[in-house]
């Protein structure tokens, strides 16, 4: 059976991985090719970079991200016409993200669908009480997120991602009911992001039916985090892929999702086994 | 030995393929040179993308007829991916009708899955070996590959090496002879995709190619 999807975001800022609070505070993280390569190591579903400067990757910049990833790599941020999807696309991302551009020139939706396939595009939208605004937040649309998914399923959308504005940074959850919506709105799969600060607000969020959970800065900041969140989702009876070096089942997680100390006669008699990594 | 020729006819991701073997150290180059298919030891066609404009992109570089001549004339190893295996059937409904390759029986359609599932089927899926396939070999039942398509492969079930679950049994790899296809894609399915691409390059090995 298909597996619920864990998708890790990584915001991109002058070159830079940055951490997102609110849409308005922007903090360092750190490289985005170290990001994307432990990303995929720790066995994300998907990585999916988006660039938050206003102008969209250039190729070189996409191919270093592609060389580092060997899940599916989705680029966006910025990108506003045909010419500059089939640059990313053909610079090594397996799909597109549009945002603005979806909703000034929905056009391109079916440009970018023809050429390159529905599965190809993802529509991000990022919403405040259900509406949709565009320019990284700033600017409102006055039309329903809702509604403005439906539109651009219509014109070939192959997937939404909908992100709460806020609930970005906050680390309180996701945004339960808008999830839900979004999910009843459309027939293309639903990609959930904004608000992670727990394994369990994941399990929350698939709860209501999407396809896939994301999240940027939960994934950033801890060692094995998207191993350690998928251990806790599938112990929790989520179906996910597991296929990392690392495994931690029959561990207990909190529900941080940190590991719990082993019992004292477990580790009195703890010895590590060396397991060469097998080479293909 | 000379190198798996990866097909460029300019629709979207071969980077990804060309850094999969690049991993596995085999060497292999990105052409639309007619002459360069002709001294590859194996032809991969990859695919991201929309049906038509494949077949558009193919006709137009002169590709369809050169693939024609290596593959069904000279009998060269091949492995479609995703896109590429869905082009060496007959024809596909995608954006209206439109005429493949037509390598192997097979038809095009719209996935349709039993519950209304979302449709693209994307994610990481199960695979189910049904038959052998050199392509499967050290592969579990069940291991995970990673889908990305609307479209599907129907084509007869003696072709059929694997399948996976989506609210219907389709089609997820396909084998005729010294002609392989996969709607997965290998190059982003991490390990496991690697180990199918190393298969891939050890049956040519067995083949003298």
């Amino acid at each position: 059976m298909l597996k619920a999807r864990v998708i890790a975001v990584v915001l991109v800022k002058d070159a830079t991985v940055v951490q997102s609070i609110g849409f308005r505070r922007y903090l360092p993280v750190g490289r985005p090719d170290i990001a994307i390569s432990y990303l995929d190591r720790w066995g994300a579903d998907e990585i999916l970079v988006l660039h938050i400067d206003g102008r969209p990757a250039s190729p070189e910049t996409v191919a270093s991200y592609s060389r580092h990833c060997q899940v599916p790599l989705s680029v966006g941020g910025g990108v506003r016409d045909a010419a500059t999807v089939q640059r990313i696309i053909q610079a090594g991302a397996d799909k597109i993200v549009l945002n603005t551009a979806a909703y000034d020139d929905p056009a391109l939706i079916g440009q970018a669908a023809e050429r390159f396939g529905e599965q190809c595009v993802v529509v991000s939208i990022d919403a405040r009480r259900g509406m949709a605004y565009v320019d990284g937040g700033k600017r409102a649309t006055g039309t329903e997120a809702a509604a403005l998914a439906v539109g651009c399923a219509e014109r070939g959308a192959g997937e939404i991602l909908i992100n709460s504005i806020e609930r970005d940074g906050s680390k309180q959850g996701y945004d339960l009911e808008l999830i839900r919506t979004l999910v009843g709105a459309v027939r293309i799969p639903v990609i959930a992001c904004g608000g992670a600060g727990t394994p369990e607000h994941m399990h929350a969020a698939l709860a209501q039916g999407p396809a896939a959970v994301a999240a940027a800065n939960f994934f950033h900041f801890t060692e094995h985090s998207v191993i350690l969140a998928k251990s806790w989702l599938a112990a929790h009876g989520v179906p996910v892929r597991l296929d990392s070096y690392a495994s931690y089942a029959g561990r207990e997680l909190d529900a941080q999702g940190r590991l719990a100390r082993l019992p004292e006669e477990a580790l009195d008699h703890l010895r590590f086994r060396y397991v060469p990594e097998e080479v293909i | 030995m000379s190198a798996i020729a990866i097909v460029d006819y300019g629709m979207g991701n071969l980077g990804s393929v060309a850094n999969a073997f690049a991993r596995l150290g085999v060497p292999c180059e990105t052409t639309a040179d007619p002459a360069k298919l002709r001294s590859a030891r194996a032809i991969v066609l990859p695919g991201v993308g929309a049906f038509r404009a494949a077949m558009q992109n193919l006709r137009s570089r002169g590709l369809d007829r050169a693939l024609d001549e290596e593959v069904r004339g000279r009998g060269k190893p091949f492995l479609g991916i995703c896109l590429g295996l869905q082009l060496i059937a007959h024809d596909s409904t995608e954006h209206g009708f439109e005429r493949g390759l037509a390598w192997i029986e097979g038809h095009v359609d719209r996935l349709s899955p039993a519950e209304a599932q979302p449709v693209p089927h994307v994610g990481w899926n199960e695979l189910q070996p049904v038959a052998p396939s050199p392509l499967f070999e050290r592969v579990a039942p069940g291991a995970h590959f990673f889908f990305d398509h609307s479209y599907h492969l129907r084509c007869p079930d003696e072709l059929v090496s694997a399948r996976c679950d989506y609210g219907g049994r389709w089609v997820a790899a396909v084998q005729a002879g010294h002609i392989h296809a996969v709607q997965f894609h290998p190059e982003k399915s991490q390990r496991n995709g690697l180990r199918v691409l190393r298969n891939f390059t050890r049956w040519l090995d067995a083949r003298g190619c």
